[in-house]
C-alpha cells in the first residue's frame, strides 16, 4: 500500500485529534487511528474529549466531541499540548479546536459541512476555508460528505447511512497521510460488524475511498513517518486508565485468593471500571450496580466482611457521599479498595473534565479522626500497578485505602505491557486460623498493627465489630476516654506504619540543587516533559513525582531539605502543597496550580520552572 | 425440620439457645419489646440446623441495631439506614452464610428507604427483623415515618401532619416476595415467623410491632394488648379461613374488589364465605389488601401474609457465574492478559 510517488517525511512524534459533532464517531474513528499507530510500533497515548451531554444540539460548540492521540517513535508520556493534525468534521469543531494547531499544523476538514448555517452556529461570520484566515496552516479543504455518498453509490445504501461513513473517509485519507495499511481495520471491522456484514462493507469501501482520494490530492505533498518506538520486548495492547484499574483490582484478588467484590454506582469517569468488572464473571469477579454510591460502599464493607477482596469505584461526588461509610471501614479495620476517578469540582462541576482537587477530600473528608491509605497513579497504564497495590496495602494492613485516578488518566489510553501473575508481587491478608482460641478481634500483628481478619464461616472465630468504638484487642463495645485514645492513636500509627511497606521516594535529577519541582497523580506526563525539556537545554532542576500520598514516602523529609526552591504544581486550588507545608515545615515551598479542567500544557510548566530558577 | 436452606452448611450437633447467648450486657430498656425478639431468635436459631458459624446479623443504627452485639454469630453493627447493603455485600459475598438484619422504622424507612425497596426489587436472600415502634428510640422521641398522623411528639408537639408508610404495602409495592406481621408480645408467633421467613429464598421482611415503653408506649396495645387482640387481631394460617373474634367466630370475605368481615351464622354466612389464605400466591393483589386492613372498622392482619417463590438476586449471581464460567475461555488473569487486541514486541 505504500505510496512510492511522495517523498516520507519523518517524525519522531505526532499529536493528531479528531473533531466532529458528538454524533460523527469521532471516538471510534480516533481508536482505530490509534490501534493503527500501535499496529505500526509506535508509543502512544490518548484522550477523549467529549461534553458531559450525550447529544448535544447539532452543529454547536457544546455538541463537538473529539479524540486525540499522541504517537511516536520515542517514549509517549503525555496526549500532546498542540496539534500536528486536526481532522474537523464541521465548523463548530474548527473553531473550538483551531487553539489547539500548532502553527503550520495540517486542517483536514470536510468543506461539505461549512453551509451557511452550521458556520452561523459556529459563530463564523465568513466561511473560514475560504477568507484567508486559516492561511497559517496547511489547510486540506475536501468534500468528505458527497465523496462518502458517491463510493458508496454503487452498493444503494441510503443517504442517511451513507452520511454516516464519512468519519471513515477521513480516516482512510489519514491513512494515507501517514503511511498506514488499511488491513488491520479492514480485520476489525470483519469482527466488530460480524453480525451485519453489510456495515462492514461500507466502512471498508469508504475507508479505501478516502485513501485513494487523498493519493490524488495534490495538496498532499508528502506522507508522514513515525517510525516504530523502541519498546521492552513484550505483549502490548492500548488500555485506558479505568481498564487498566479494572485490571489491576482483578489481578489483585485473583492473587490474594479472596475473589473481587464491587459494589458500584455509575459516574462519570468512573463508569468504565464497573462497566468492565461486569464483564469479568468468568474470573469469578462479583459486581453489584447498587441503587446509590452509599449502597456500593456498603455493599463492599459487607462483602469484605465476609472475606472478599472489596472495592468500590466513584468519583468526587460520589467520594461525599462515601464518606461515612469510609469511617466505618476504618473503624472496624476492614480491607476496602475505593478507586476515585477524580473529576471537576466542586458538586457536579465538571464531570468530563479532569481535576486533582479531591485529594483534602481523600485524605481529611470524614468525621473524627480517620486515617486511610491513599495513593495515585500517574499515567493509565500504571492505573494497573497501583491498583493492584492498593488492593495489596488495604489487605495486608487491613484499613481502607483510597485510590486516586482522574478523568484525565481514566477515558485516556496507553501502550501496556501485559504482566505476567506470577511476577506481581505476592499478597499476604492475615487470615485468622479456625479454631485459634488466642484470636481476639482487635489483637494486632505487632509490626504492622493490623488486626487479623475472621472470615463468617470460619469455626471459632464468631466475633462482632461495628461503627461504635471498641476496646483494644477484645473488640468490645467501649466509651472509656483512654480507650479511645488508644484507638485512635493505633489507628494513625497502622497507617503510618504503611511507609515500611512501600518504595522510597525517587528523584529525577541532581539529589541537591536550585529547584525540586514536585508533583503528584495524573500530571506526570506533563512534568516529566517539562523536565527533560528544561534538561536538554542544560538546566538545572530534578523532579519528584508521588505516587503515594499516605502515608509518604519515608525519605520525604530529607528530599525536600536538598534544595533551595521547592515548586509544587496540582491542577487544584494548592492541596498537596499544603499537605506538605503542614507535614514538613519549611519556607521554600512554592506552588503553582491551574484548575480549569484542562491537564498542564509544558510550556506553561517551564515558563513557571524558568521563572523560579530566575528570581533569586 | 422439614427444610432449611441447602446452600447453608448443618451443624453435626444439636445446637441451644445458649450457644447464641453472647456475654455482653443487653442495655435495652427494662420493659423494651426487643427482649422479646431477642428471646425469639434465641430460640429460632439452634433450631434451625445451621452450623452456628454460619449467621451472619447485621444492623444499622437506632435501638434495634444493638442487636447483634447481643447474639453469639459473626456480626457487624453498621451505619444508619445502610444494614441492607451492608447485608446484601454479605451474602453475596458468601451465599453459604444465614444473613439477619436487625434495623427500625427509622433506620430502614428513613434514612435507608431507598435500600429497603431496592433490596425488595432485586430478593436477596436476607431475613430481616424490623423493629416497628413508631418512633425514633435512640434519639429519644420524634416522629418516624410509621408514627400515625396527628401523633404529639417531640419534633411533632403540635401532632404529626404526615401519612406513615404501611410497612406491608410498601414491600410488596418494591415487588416484596415475603412479608410477615407479628407482635412482641407473642412468642410462639415470632418464632414461626422467623422459621418461614429463614425458609424463604428471598428477602424477608418480619414487621414487628415492638413496644417502645419510653418514648411511644402502648403505641400498638389498641391492636395487640390482651383486652384489643381478638377483635382487632386476625392471624391467618396458609390454607386457613381469615377467622377472628374470641371464638373465631369473625371471618372476612371477599366481595367484589374488597374484603369485608363478616360473622358466621349470621346472613348466612358460612365457613364457606370465608376466604382462604394463599400466602404463596404470586399475585399480591389480596396480600396488599390484607396488608392495609387495621382497625378500628377491621382487624390488622397478622402472620405470614406472603411467600411467592421468585428467584434470589444471590442465586442468579451464581449463576451467571457459572454459565460464564463453563463458557468463557477466560479462566484466570493470565487468560485475560492474552485477549483482546495485543501485539508482540520482539
Amino acid at each position: 500500500m505504500t505510496k512510492m510517488n511522495r517523498p516520507i517525511e519523518e517524525r519522531e512524534s505526532v499529536v493528531v485529534k479528531f473533531v466532529g459533532d458528538s454524533g460523527d464517531g469521532m471516538q471510534f474513528t480516533g481508536g482505530l487511528f490509534s490501534e493503527s499507530a500501535a499496529f505500526a510500533g509506535n508509543d502512544l497515548a490518548t484522550f477523549p474529549d467529549f461534553p458531559s451531554e450525550i447529544r448535544a444540539p447539532q452543529n454547536t460548540i457544546p455538541g463537538v466531541s473529539g479524540f486525540q492521540v499522541h504517537m511516536g517513535s520515542a517514549k509517549i508520556y503525555t496526549t500532546g499540548d498542540l496539534c500536528d493534525v486536526i481532522v474537523a468534521m464541521n465548523p463548530a469543531s474548527l473553531k473550538s479546536n483551531l487553539k489547539w494547531a500548532k502553527l503550520g499544523a495540517t486542517l483536514l476538514v470536510d468543506s461539505d459541512a461549512f453551509d451557511q448555517k452550521s458556520m452561523e452556529k459556529a459563530g463564523y461570520s465568513s466561511n473560514p476555508l475560504d477568507d484567508k484566515s486559516l492561511a497559517k496552516y496547511h489547510l486540506l479543504k475536501a468534500p468528505i460528505t458527497t465523496l462518502t455518498v458517491e463510493s458508496l453509490k454503487e452498493l444503494g445504501v441510503d443517504q442517511k447511512t451513507a452520511v454516516r461513513s464519512k468519519n471513515m473517509f477521513a480516516l482512510g485519507m489519514l491513512y494515507f497521510i501517514f503511511n498506514r495499511p488499511l488491513k488491520p481495520s479492514f480485520k476489525f471491522f470483519d469482527v466488530k460488524f460480524k453480525k451485519n456484514p453489510k456495515i462492514a462493507e461500507i466502512n471498508k469501501i469508504v475507508l479505501e475511498a478516502g485513501y485513494n482520494y487523498a493519493d490524488t490530492i495534490e495538496a498532499i505533498e508528502s506522507v508522514i513517518q513515525v517510525s516504530p518506538a523502541k519498546m521492552e520486548p513484550g505483549r502490548y495492547r492500548n488500555i485506558t486508565g479505568n481498564v487498566a484499574t479494572a485490571w489491576g483490582l482483578l489481578a489483585a484478588a485473583e492473587k490474594s485468593k479472596r475473589g473481587l467484590f464491587l459494589g458500584s454506582y455509575p459516574i462519570t469517569p468512573a463508569t468504565e471500571i464497573l462497566m468492565e468488572l461486569s464483564k469479568h464473571k468468568s474470573l469469578g469477579a462479583k459486581v453489584f450496580q447498587a441503587e446509590d454510591e452509599i449502597a456500593g460502599i456498603c455493599s463492599a464493607i459487607g462483602a469484605s466482611y465476609a472475606g472478599k477482596m472489596a472495592c468500590t469505584t466513584t468519583s468526587g461526588p460520589g467520594l461525599s457521599l462515601k464518606s461515612e461509610a469510609i469511617g466505618l471501614a476504618v473503624i472496624t479495620e476492614l480491607p476496602l479498595v475505593i478507586v476515585d476517578v477524580q473529576r471537576g469540582g466542586p458538586s457536579t462541576g465538571l464531570p468530563t473534565k479532569s481535576e486533582q482537587s479531591d485529594l483534602y477530600q481523600a485524605l481529611f473528608g470524614r468525621n473524627g479522626e480517620c486515617p486511610v491509605i491513599v495513593i495515585a497513579a500517574s499515567s493509565s497504564d500504571n492505573c494497573f500497578h497501583y491498583a493492584y497495590m492498593a488492593a495489596k496495602l488495604s489487605m495486608e494492613h487491613m484499613t481502607p485505602c483510597i485510590l486516586l485516578t482522574d478523568g484525565y488518566l481514566g477515558f485516556g489510553s496507553a501502550l501496556f505491557k501485559d504482566p505476567k501473575m506470577a511476577s506481581l508481587p505476592p499478597i499476604n491478608a492475615p487470615i485468622a486460623k479456625a479454631n485459634d482460641t488466642s484470636y481476639k478481634p482487635y489483637k494486632r500483628n505487632p509490626e504492622t498493627l493490623a488486626r487479623s481478619w475472621a472470615i463468617p464461616g470460619t469455626d471459632g472465630l464468631r466475633h462482632r465489630i461495628g461503627g461504635l468504638e471498641k476496646e483494644d484487642v477484645t473488640g468490645v463495645v467501649s466509651t472509656d476516654p483512654l480507650n479511645h485514645q488508644v484507638m485512635v492513636n493505633l489507628r494513625a500509627e497502622k497507617v503510618a506504619r504503611v511507609a515500611n511497606y512501600i518504595p522510597e521516594q525517587e528523584v529525577d535529577g541532581p539529589a541537591k540543587g536550585e529547584l525540586l519541582v514536585v508533583s503528584w497523580g495524573g500530571t506526570y506526563g506533563a512534568m516529566h516533559s517539562a523536565v527533560q525539556q528544561m534538561k536538554r537545554q542544560g538546566k538545572k532542576i530534578s523532579h519528584a513525582h508521588f505516587h503515594y500520598i499516605s502515608p509518604l514516602p519515608k525519605n520525604t523529609a530529607k528530599i525536600l531539605k536538598n534544595y533551595k526552591k521547592i515548586l509544587v504544581c496540582e491542577l487544584n486550588g494548592g492541596q498537596f502543597v499544603n499537605y506538605l507545608r503542614m507535614n514538613f515545615p519549611q519556607p521554600n515551598i512554592y506552588q503553582f496550580n491551574k484548575v480549569q479542567g484542562l491537564p498542564f500544557l509544558i510550556n506553561e510548566l517551564t515558563d513557571k520552572f524558568n521563572q523560579l530558577l530566575e528570581e533569586k | 425440620m422439614d427444610f432449611i436452606n441447602t446452600t447453608v452448611e448443618r451443624s453435626t450437633v444439636q445446637l441451644q439457645k445458649a450457644d447464641f447467648e453472647s456475654d455482653q450486657m443487653v442495655k435495652w430498656c427494662p420493659g423494651c419489646g426487643a427482649h422479646a425478639i431477642l428471646a425469639a431468635v434465641e430460640r429460632v436459631f439452634p433450631r434451625l440446623g445451621y452450623k452456628k458459624e454460619n449467621f451472619c446479623l447485621v444492623s444499622g443504627i437506632g435501638c434495634s441495631s444493638r442487636f447483634p452485639y447481643y447474639v453469639n454469630t459473626y456480626g457487624i453493627h453498621g451505619i444508619h439506614g445502610r444494614a441492607l447493603p451492608i447485608a446484601t455485600g454479605v451474602k453475596v459475598a458468601n451465599p453459604h452464610l444465614s444473613v439477619w438484619v436487625a434495623t427500625g422504622d427509622g433506620d430502614s424507612l428513613a434514612i435507608g428507604g431507598n435500600h429497603f425497596i431496592h433490596t425488595i426489587r432485586r430478593n436477596v436472600d436476607l431475613n430481616v427483623l424490623l423493629f416497628n415502634n413508631e418512633i425514633y428510640g435512640l434519639t429519644k422521641g420524634q416522629y418516624s415515618p410509621t408514627t400515625p398522623m396527628n401523633k404529639v411528639t417531640k419534633t411533632s408537639p403540635h401532632g404529626t401532619i404526615e401519612h406513615p408508610f404501611n410497612i406491608g404495602e410498601l414491600v410488596m409495592g418494591a415487588q416484596g416476595t415475603f412479608f410477615a406481621r407479628v407482635p412482641d408480645n407473642d412468642l410462639p408467633l415470632m418464632t414461626e415467623a422467623m422459621f418461614e421467613a429463614a425458609k424463604h429464598d428471598g428477602t424477608s421482611i418480619i414487621e414487628i410491632l415492638q413496644n417502645c415503653i419510653i418514648f411511644a408506649d402502648k403505641a400498638h396495645f389498641g391492636t395487640i394488648s390482651k383486652e384489643n387482640r381478638d377483635e382487632n387481631m386476625c392471624v391467618v394460617t396458609d390454607g386457613q379461613p381469615m377467622l377472628f373474634g374470641a371464638n373465631k367466630e369473625k371471618g372476612l370475605r371477599l366481595n367484589g374488589t374488597n374484603l369485608e368481615v363478616v360473622e358466621l351464622g349470621k346472613d348466612g354466612i358460612t365457613i364457606d364465605d370465608i376466604l382462604v389464605h394463599d400466602r404463596y400466591d404470586p399475585n399480591p393483589g389480596i396480600h396488599i389488601m390484607m396488608a392495609k386492613l387495621g382497625p378500628p372498622n377491621f382487624p390488622r392482619i397478622f402472620g405470614v401474609i406472603r411467600s411467592a417463590m421468585f428467584p434470589t438476586y444471590d442465586d442468579l449471581v451464581e449463576e451467571k457465574i457459572s454459565l460464564a464460567q463453563q463458557d468463557s475461555p477466560i479462566k484466570k488473569m493470565d487468560h485475560l492478559f492474552k485477549s483482546g487486541e495485543t501485539w508482540e514486541i520482539k
